[in-house]
């Protein structure tokens, strides 16, 4: 990571401390699209592309300047009338999966997504095969006399 | 007179008693040596008074402006405001680890002086396995991290602090999100403690219940404070971004939130025992190796700082012998742990299993989340990234069926249940949750807004039926209600009020989905229309402040002509950093914020026109302050007699322990 | 029908499988500490896919003294081109100025100064020396987004026929320039 990209990058979240310099200007309205409809499509596309410079934000939180820039991008293509996936494709082709904050389904990104369902098979299945186990472990033997006879004796205390 | 190396020699006399604490009593407890095991709680305090003298040593110097001291010339300024130059010293790096090891050392002097009541034995293991935890830290601090270190010449100011930091809900996170963190290392050490004793019974259950109530409230607190941080601060209304820097503290939140509920079963009914042991591991070290990982740079954060290579080995080092080491104990020695009481899958215990799969089934969902991409990039030679939508399309629907079981989980019985008395007792929480499905489905946009906030108005109702129903309010006189209301256990208030917290904070979420948000550049003058306000810019002025100049707007919110609020948003540039910070005016009446933030100033000097950043929020505030309300159950549930730490006895009958064969 | 011992066995594996996974991601978090410090492995990498590709179409605007460029004459190159986007206010280009000053000679190179006024980018390249034979101004950004950049410095090596052979994100240094990027150039010029 180069020396200006770690000041670019801008601070998110928890904690701490690291303190990259922070840019915090409030972006340009000029760059919203006059179709409510339409804009909030960019919206919804931008919120899914990942801001390069600044770690997991939506190029739509980032006020970096390249991220504003790929918003003017969005919304032209948007006006333009290309379709989600058309904006989507587009930014892939030059920026790779790197830009989709939620990642494409596919061979590598299977697990991620099967994750779900998998953790919840596996703890029912788990706690299924546990309980099984248990119910069809065999009974406790009956007291033998001794026992009984403890057994009255700490209930009578 | 605290001068720096005293503060060093205090800290290295720390690190000495620590590893006598963490060697000693676990001698003494094999041996059953009395003498020995009864030196640990003087150990375990005696550490916590050098840890405390070296952190004191090291605010002085702070308070003082002795930059001769490498972190404080890094960190601190002449011209910085003194809480800011208090609050500074656990603002980086060797700090922060000082905090770190002194929390811990905190909590080991608790177990010392709290746990009178624990068997001798056990408290001694615990408190050498603290002492054990805290030597690593201690080391890592003296060797890698000194925050002693001296820088000559000294300079005649410091470099400051980044002015984003400069804010007291930041200042005082970190030692709240710290103490929830690190109070998981006392679990962690009677799970330890247990492992290395072979006994896990009803009263372990008991005694580390408190502890781990405890760390939790100050973890859920940790992390309400950090989201309302980046509310507040960051400045576009966004309060979770789902950065690995928050997923580090939601995965130990998500194991802990499961310990809890599953040291219920262990002490009420001795079964998931080898489980909570396994969950009091995993908590304290999910929540080492997240804050830990952040800082190696390996997790694709902002907040990575320890860029040292050698700081990176000694942390994975460190890593590998607590958890490594745990772990293996745990391998070795969980099999021979017997097997507690038998349930129905429709019981009490039954929906705390269900709870604790829901829970470690979001928390495998994070987890993966946060690790794939360099997991991805290491194995494959692929980049990807996992954000926001990611996680929102996969947890909620994991999220939603456990509000949904939170609802009758505590109104079920131990042990064997039927389902249907139970849903008959929550048919008005039922039709109040369908009542605000219909409302939902006017307000909100979206099917899953509308369904998670169906699913928190039925956690909420649920939560108040149980009271209702164990006080038998309407039903009987209200003189009785009240009196069995006194004679409830405040754990079964604290149980609750923290899920009706829960609700809340849900509540708080699916409406905010509804935001809305406005940029507009004006002139002086100009009126917005947003959400049903009109907010007008009525001037914008320069004030000094004590080490930044600040451009300060008058913003005027009117609904309906009648004035709601005067906001005063401003932008503040720090002389010393050349920075800017905007500082957000946020009007609240509870059911929504008003938020404004004021931008850049354009256009020529005789008439400029500012962009303004208009947000309304509705039920904003409720996300943190479910949070608090679920902490703050969580702490009435500590005030029970029945959990005061150490206070009840090792049951006497021989059936209701286990012993290693 | 399982005896005692299987199940105590099946138990001990089970207890294990804690401890088999955390030491699998602690050998992954050390490969990864080691791949970071040698440089081998960067998780802040963005990977934009370029490699083997032809050039994107572009427009840049000319900026004095040298003579602009298009992705035409990228597509013309027959010989392999270095192109480097820079810019005045980003201090890491300032450092790779001279490193890029050696190259002059056995390398052809081309610059963008990306989202920089032409005024500022000409005195930076008076200052600095000028290794570039031809010059582009990306005053808006928008080539670099074409190219798939994500700041500067970063350079690309496009060889015959305009096609990208080469990316790097971080500022030159000698030795990439020596292990890596002077090699390939000669490869790509002795078929």
């Amino acid at each position: 990571m180069t020396l200006h990209r770690k000041l670019a990058a801008c601070m998110l979240g928890l904690c701490l401390m690291a303190a990259p310099a922070l840019v915090l200007a409030v972006d340009d309205p000029s760059e919203m699209l006059a179709d409510p409809q339409q804009e909030a499509r960019a919206q919804a596309i931008g919120a899914q592309l990942r801001c390069l410079v600044c770690q997991n934000e939506s190029i739509e939180d980032s006020s970096a300047g390249l991220a504003r820039d790929l918003r003017r991008v969005v919304r032209e293509h948007v006006a333009k009338g290309e379709d989600n996936k058309q904006v989507m494709d587009w930014m892939v082709s030059r920026y790779g999966n790197f830009i989709r904050l939620k990642p494409a389904f596919s061979a590598g990104t299977l697990l991620l997504w099967a994750m779900p369902v998998l953790a919840l098979l596996l703890g029912v299945g788990t706690a299924f095969l546990f309980y099984r186990r248990r119910a069809n472990a065999a009974p406790p033997p009956p007291l033998n006399e001794e026992e009984k006879a403890r057994l009255a004796r700490l209930t009578k205390d | 007179m605290l001068s720096p190396e005293l503060g060093h020699y205090a800290l290295a006399l720390a690190c000495v008693l620590a590893a006598v604490q963490g060697i000693i009593p676990l001698i003494g407890a094999s041996r059953r040596d009395a003498r020995l095991m009864a030196l640990a709680p003087g150990l375990a305090i005696g550490q916590m008074i050098a840890l405390s003298a070296s952190f004191l040593s090291l605010i002085y110097a702070a308070v003082t402006d002795d930059f001769s001291v490498q972190n404080i010339a890094e960190n601190s300024a002449v011209s910085k405001p003194l809480l800011y130059k208090i609050t500074g010293v656990w603002g980086n790096h060797e700090g922060s680890i000082l905090l770190w090891a002194l929390i811990l050392g905190l909590c080991g002097a608790a177990v010392a002086a709290f746990g009178r009541n624990l068997p001798s034995a056990l408290r001694a293991r615990v408190i050498a396995v603290l002492g054990l935890v805290a030597t690593g830290f201690e080391l890592f601090c003296l060797t890698t991290s000194d925050p002693f270190a001296r820088v000559w010449p000294a300079p005649m100011d410091g470099q400051g602090m980044n002015p984003l930091l400069q804010d007291p809900g930041l200042a005082f996170h970190p030692p709240i999100l710290y103490t929830g963190y690190v109070g998981f290392a006392v679990p962690f050490a009677f799970a330890i403690a247990a492992l290395i004793e072979g006994r896990v019974d009803a009263a372990w259950g008991r005694w580390v219940r408190p502890w781990a109530v405890a760390a939790w409230c100050f973890l859920t607190c940790g992390i309400a404070m950090g989201s309302w941080w980046s509310y507040y601060v960051l400045g576009w209304g966004g309060y979770w971004f789902w950065d690995p820097v928050e997923n580090a503290s939601l995965i130990p939140w998500l194991t802990g939130t499961a310990l809890i509920h599953s040291a219920i079963v262990v002490e009420k009914r001795e079964a998931l025992k080898i489980w909570t042991v396994l969950l009091a591991i995993a908590t304290f070290s999910f929540s080492l190796s997240g804050t830990f990982l952040v800082r190696s740079g390996i997790l694709n954060s902002v907040h990575a700082f320890a860029n040292d290579p050698a700081r990176g080995v000694f942390i994975l080092g460190l890593l590998g012998v607590v958890i490594g080491g745990s772990l293996a104990l745990f391998a070795y020695r969980a099999p021979a742990l017997t097997a507690g009481g038998l349930f129905a899958p429709i019981s009490r215990e039954g929906a705390l299993v269900l709870n604790n799969i829901l829970l470690c089934s979001l928390c495998a969902v994070v987890l993966t989340g946060t690790m794939y991409p360099p997991f991805m990039s290491l194995l494959f030679d692929r980049t990807i990234s996992v954000g926001k939508p990611f996680f929102d399309a996969t947890t909620i629907p994991l999220a939603l069926p456990l509000f949904i079981f939170m609802g009758f989980g505590p109104m079920l019985p131990w042990k064997r249940a039927q389902l249907w008395p139970v849903l008959q007792k929550l048919w008005i929480a039922a039709i109040v949750a369908a009542l605000a499905c219909g409302v939902a489905v006017f307000r909100l946009s979206g099917v899953l807004p509308i369904i998670c906030a169906a699913a928190a108005v039925w956690v909420i109702a649920a939560s108040l039926t149980d009271l209702a129903e164990r006080t038998k309010l309407f039903r009987a006189p209200i003189g009785t209600s009240i009196q069995r209301a006194r004679m409830l256990p405040r754990a079964i208030i604290g149980t609750a009020i923290a899920h009706a917290g829960v609700g809340i904070t849900v509540l708080g979420l699916a409406a905010m989905s509804q935001a809305q948000h406005k940029i507009v550049e004006v002139p002086i003058g100009t009126t917005e229309q947003l959400a049903g306000y009109t907010w007008t810019l009525k001037a914008v002025e320069q004030e000094p402040g004590p080490n930044y100049t600040a451009m300060v707007a008058t913003l005027e919110v009117r609904r309906n002509g009648q004035l709601i609020t005067i906001m005063h948003p401003s932008k503040r540039s720090f002389n010393s950093q050349n920075q800017t910070t905007t500082d957000v005016a946020i009007h609240t009446n509870m059911l929504a914020d008003l938020y404004g933030v004021l931008g850049d100033r354009h256009g020529p000097d005789n008439n400029p026109t500012y962009v303004l950043r208009l947000h309304y929020n509705p039920l904003a505030p409720w996300m943190w302050l479910g949070a608090l309300i679920m902490a703050f159950g969580g702490a009435l549930s500590l005030s029970d007699r029945r959990m005061r730490v150490g206070a009840p006895q090792r049951a006497k009958s021989s059936s209701a322990t286990v012993s290693v064969s | 029908m399982t005896t005692p011992s299987d199940n105590l066995t099946r138990r001990r594996l089970l207890m294990a499988l804690p401890l088999a996974g955390a030491g699998v991601a602690g050998v992954a978090f050390w490969k990864m500490l080691d791949g970071m410090e040698h440089g081998s492995f960067n998780p802040h990498d963005i990977n934009a896919p370029v490699l083997d590709r032809p050039v994107p179409d572009f427009t840049l605007a000319p900026l004095p003294p040298a003579e602009g460029f298009t992705t035409q004459d990228l597509q013309q190159v027959s010989k392999p081109v270095l192109v480097n986007f820079f810019a005045s206010w980003c201090i890491p280009c300032l450092a790779e100025m001279p490193t890029l000053m050696t190259l002059k000679d056995k390398l052809t190179m081309w610059g963008i100064a990306y989202k920089d006024k032409p005024d500022n980018a000409a005195s930076f390249l008076r200052h600095s020396g000028n290794p570039f034979s031809r010059l582009g101004s990306d005053h808006d950004g928008r080539a670099g987004i074409e190219w798939g950049i994500s700041g500067v410095p970063e350079t690309f090596l496009v060889g015959a026929g305009g096609v990208i052979r080469w990316h790097t994100a971080a500022p030159l240094t000698e030795e990439t320039i020596g292990k890596v990027l002077l090699p390939l150039v000669h490869r790509l010029q002795t078929p």
